[in-house]
């Protein structure tokens, strides 16, 4: 080690150079990937709502879902607290899931109301509108809720009559590979299209069971065995999200057609 | 010690001196990515790009760096490079990236990458540290690889998201291990594996630190 190394100005210049050099590098690099990131974060959300649509094959190539997604689907912003659809935000842009965080867009969920565990409710949140001649054929809507140790996040897909489901499914959660983790499984997935959300009184009747309950029942749905929270919290937070607290009363709107 | 030569700190670092193996480095990521092939392979290579270019462009300034600051020197370099990694990761490969999530940031604390650059790349030229990052990285990789593939076949029935046992759950005959699935069955894999190692390596073998000496006295009455 040579004396001349060690003195204070030469210290404070090796830092100052490495810095400098090691910054331009990532900030490099940060800047021109970006756009690249958000066409694959956008891109991957359209996957999922499609996939659990069933509008695509688990494989699809990138331009496949981006046409299918722009040809198919219209997003619409919906106020979940008049359940009217509204113009405030651009559906494209709007993140419901950053909004939850925002004070200005969401509030707190009252413990008793809370029962998908959310504890922030977003103001705005996004429905996906699948249309065939003039006319809704599918509704997709995002929902959300914890389960034993992850919170679950997915979508729902409804028929036109608002209350038959046809795809339902999640993207993102964290729960135990081969236990709570079976949610992803194709087979289990595959119970639900059919299962039908409200009953007469137009109350959330989706229950999960054991054993998968009565043939043909349209509210039961055969719970994931080894599971139990998970499932528990899947029940909860379909509760939630098409009940009164989540979208229920747009769902009633739109059924009425004064949405 | 020998001077090292490039063929050997490529090929040493994979069997005879493996960084998970035997200076028992890098664990917790060994545990946490190797539940599947695919994110496996790709930490392999993250990995194995950041040491080796960590060693180059430390080895090239390291007649530069105060010895007062070197720690923080590498750890700034070593730091840059993993960002830069993640960010090509979440341009080029958006849905391994959201699987491996926080794992390719936590890379900066791989004890592999930072003991390399000091315990190498301080002390020797840009190539030959190259080559050692590269070794080393392919020795973590041997046994990353070799993790996923046993915890992916064995507990999902599946290589690389295809099937090839098909499991019961999906109207096959294979009843998966699902204890293979969670992390601390990395750790018993990792323990046969240093065994194996160890036994066809009978070097890397240590002396016991201590013997249970004999009984002197008789058993008590």
């Amino acid at each position: 080690m040579s004396e001349k190394k060690e003195t204070i100005g030469r210290t404070l210049l090796v830092a100052l150079a490495v810095c400098l050099v090691c910054s331009v590098f990532v900030a490099g690099a940060a800047v021109s990937l970006k756009s690249q990131q958000q066409q694959n974060a956008l891109l991957d959300k359209q996957r999922s709502i499609l996939r659990i649509a069933g509008m695509i094959d688990e494989g699809a190539s990138g331009n496949e879902v981006r046409r299918v997604f722009n040809e198919g689907i219209t997003a619409r912003l919906v106020d979940l607290q008049t359940g009217q659809f509204s113009d405030a935000m651009n559906p494209r842009t709007f993140d419901p899931l950053k909004a939850a965080q925002d004070p200005a867009l969401s509030h707190t969920l009252a413990p008793e109301k809370d029962i998908a565990s959310i504890h922030r409710i977003e103001r705005y949140s996004v429905a996906y509108i699948v249309e065939q001649n003039g006319k809704l054929k599918t509704l997709i809507l995002p929902v959300r809720g914890y389960g034993l140790w992850s919170t679950l996040y997915g979508f729902i897909a409804l028929k036109d009559d608002l209350t038959t489901i046809s795809g339902f499914g999640f993207y993102q959660h964290a729960e135990t590979p081969g236990l709570g983790g079976e949610v992803d499984n194709p087979r289990w997935l595959a119970q639900w299209p059919g299962k039908e959300v409200y009953d007469d009184t137009a109350h959330v009747s989706l229950t999960m069971v054991k054993g998968g309950g009565a043939k043909g029942h349209p509210h039961q749905v055969d719970a994931i065995a080894g599971a139990t929270l998970t499932s528990r919290g899947v029940e909860h937070l379909l509760h939630f999200w098409l009940g009164p607290n989540g979208f229920g009363p747009f769902l009633q709107n739109l059924k009425k057609g004064d949405a | 010690m020998a001077k090292p030569t490039v063929r050997n700190v490529l090929i040493t670092p994979i069997f005879e001196n493996n960084p998970i193996g035997l200076q028992i480095l890098g664990i917790c990521s060994a545990l946490a990515v190797t539940s599947n092939l695919r994110t496996a392979l790709v930490m392999s290579i993250a990995l194995t790009l950041v040491t080796a270019f960590s060693n180059l462009s430390i080895s090239a300034i390291r007649n530069q760096i105060p010895s007062s600051i070197r720690m923080i020197v590498q750890m700034v370099i070593i730091a840059s490079l993993v960002i830069v990694v993640d960010q090509v990761l979440k341009a080029y490969a958006y849905s391994v990236s959201k699987q491996l999530s926080v794992f390719v940031g936590l890379i900066i604390t791989n004890c592999i990458v930072m003991g390399r650059a000091e315990a190498f790349a301080m002390q020797n030229p840009p190539k030959l540290s190259f080559f050692d990052g590269l070794g080393n990285g392919l020795g973590y990789s041997t046994m990353l690889i070799t993790l996923g593939v046993v915890r992916e076949l064995f507990g999902a029935g599946k290589l690389m998201g295809t099937t090839i046992l098909p499991t019961v759950n999906e109207g096959g005959w294979y009843i998966p291990n699902g204890l293979l699935l969670l992390p601390p069955s990395a750790f018993f894999l990792i323990g046969l594996a240093i065994w194996g190692l160890r036994t066809w390596k009978t070097s890397q073998k240590e002396i016991p630190s201590f013997r249970i000496a004999a009984h002197v006295h008789a058993e008590a009455y």
